[in-house]
């Protein structure tokens, strides 16, 4: 064993104390996601807060809850954009509303909104369908500091050309301009379109059933946990949905490695999927 | 047993065109291939090797096992990692020098896995993705393998690798495939 060999193992070591301190102190657990990208975002941790090790990361962190925030956010990257993977948001338009459209009250949850995009892209879609009004949306994610943007609704001008392109590849009727006033260098898209939304702090890992949803989207949020935490998320979304629920996840996401998913493909080529049976709250 | 990720960037096909095909259908060790090229690249790239490698390619897919003697294609728009399970994960991160799929995040969770039964190849490319990896994967025991810039088609890539890691061997990439088929097991 070479000594940098030594310095990557002391550095598992210290990876797991502060995911036990993270617990420990905050309640925010951490153990069960992918370990390769969770170190990433650690390291990257030291080098923000300017310290020489993951230990004296994990010493700031107890000792300084002001910074929670910010580790969080800096652990969770909140990174997305509107009408990601637009093809999928199409396949929603077309195959998922007319399914919503049968209930006089629509409930959906959108687990790991980031700082809510995908949340102000399906808003769009359900405006332009006739469905806005009759939506209760639920934008959730651990991030405090996320949900904070999300609400605000600003994105950098320059982010919305591609945006508006990926808008009419969704199936978007009218313009994107529609959406939002430029001021300066940015665009802030219009609160009609979180009017109803309730942004809230949920954690996957740690939080329970909250609501009764027709359509559950979590995208690319799942690709961090490990599978046990990937299945403890679908059980909270089997449990969630109504009988025949949509769940709609990232486009290259498996849940095939469980044997026993109680969801079904909607659609082979995409990334949406249909509750199978009803389950029983454990 | 070795492991070997293999980046390239612009015209990194064309070298994976002459260097994949050139390796022994008894290779037994895992390879992975990322390139970046642009919405859809991943399939594309499977699609144009697939009936030219005498070892199956396939898509690196999300929580599958790294598995022997398969050519394992990166898709685009993701970062793709090595679990210490042996399985691929996906991140959205931010891009890395703007590049989502960064070659030297692949490189340095591989690295961490595999340590001394990695090898990395640096190929074609017209950025520096793939340099601070392949130091990474030197640091922890592995070995570098670098396209010779004289005959890559953007040599940025291998003369960066070159200068921020150092190699073991620099050279055209059939010398490289006679040195995996030869010397490593
Ligand atoms: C990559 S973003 C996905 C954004 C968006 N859904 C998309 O696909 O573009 C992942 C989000 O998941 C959130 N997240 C990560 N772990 C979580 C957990 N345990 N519970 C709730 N949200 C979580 C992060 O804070 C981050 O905002």
């Amino acid at each position: 064993m070479t000594p940098d060999d030594a310095s990557v193992d002391l550095e598992e070591i210290e990876i797991d104390l502060f995911i036990e301190a993270m617990l420990r102190r905050y309640g925010y657990d951490f153990r069960d996601y992918g370990r390769a990208s969770l170190t990433r975002r650690v390291l990257n941790l030291t080098r923000r807060f300017g310290v020489r090790n993951i230990s004296e990361l994990t010493a700031q962190v107890l000792h300084t809850p002001q910074r929670l925030e910010e580790v969080i956010s800096g652990l969770s990257v909140p990174v997305s954009e509107f009408f990601r993977d637009p093809l999928t948001f199409r396949a929603l338009k077309t195959q998922v509303f007319p399914f919503l459209a049968s209930f006089p009250q629509i409930t959906i949850w959108q687990a790991g909104c980031a700082h809510g995009e995908e949340v102000y892209s399906l808003a769009i879609l359900l405006t332009e369908a006739g469905l806005y009004p009759r939506c209760r949306i639920f934008a959730t994610d651990m991030s405090q500091q996320a949900l904070v943007e999300a609400r605000k609704g600003i994105v950098p001008l320059g982010d919305i050309r591609q945006a508006s392109s990926r808008y009419l590849e969704s199936g978007g009727g009218r313009s994107l301009s529609q959406y939002f006033h430029a001021r300066y260098d940015l665009a802030k898209f219009d609160e009609k379109l979180i009017e109803n939304v309730t942004f809230a702090r949920h954690n996957l890992a740690t939080d329970g059933v909250f609501c009764e949803a027709h359509l559950v989207l979590c995208r690319n949020v799942m690709i961090y946990f490990n599978d046990q935490l990937q299945r403890r998320a679908l059980q909270l979304f089997a449990e969630t949905l109504v009988r025949s629920g949509f769940l709609c996840i990232g486009d290259r996401e498996n849940l095939h490695v469980h044997a026993d998913v109680p969801f079904e493909h909607a659609d082979k080529t995409l990334p949406i999927y249909r509750l199978r049976r009803a389950v029983d709250a454990p | 047993m070795i492991t070997l990720v293999i980046g390239g960037s612009a015209g990194g096909t064309v070298a994976l065109r002459r260097f994949l095909p050139r390796l022994s259908s008894q290779f037994d060790g895992a390879i992975i291939v990322m390139s970046h090229l642009g919405p859809g690249g991943g399939d594309l790239l499977v699609n144009g090797l697939r009936n030219i490698c005498g070892l199956p390619v396939r898509l690196a897919m999300e929580r599958e096992p790294v598995e022997r003697g398969v050519i394992h294609i990166a898709p685009e728009g993701y970062h793709l990692l090595i679990e210490y399970s042996r399985r691929f994960s996906y991140s959205v991160d931010e891009r890395v020098s703007f590049s989502r799929p960064s070659i030297d995040v692949l490189f340095a969770s591989a690295a961490r896995v595999y340590r001394k039964e990695l090898v990395g190849l640096v190929l074609s490319g017209a950025n520096a993705d793939g340099a601070e990896g392949l130091r990474i994967i030197r640091r922890l025991g592995g070995k570098a393998l670098v396209q010779d810039p004289r005959e890559a088609e953007m040599q940025a890539m291998p003369l960066a690798a070159v200068s921020h890691a150092g190699c073991d061997l620099c050279a055209p990439v059939a010398t490289l495939a006679d040195y995996i088929n030869n010397d490593m097991d």
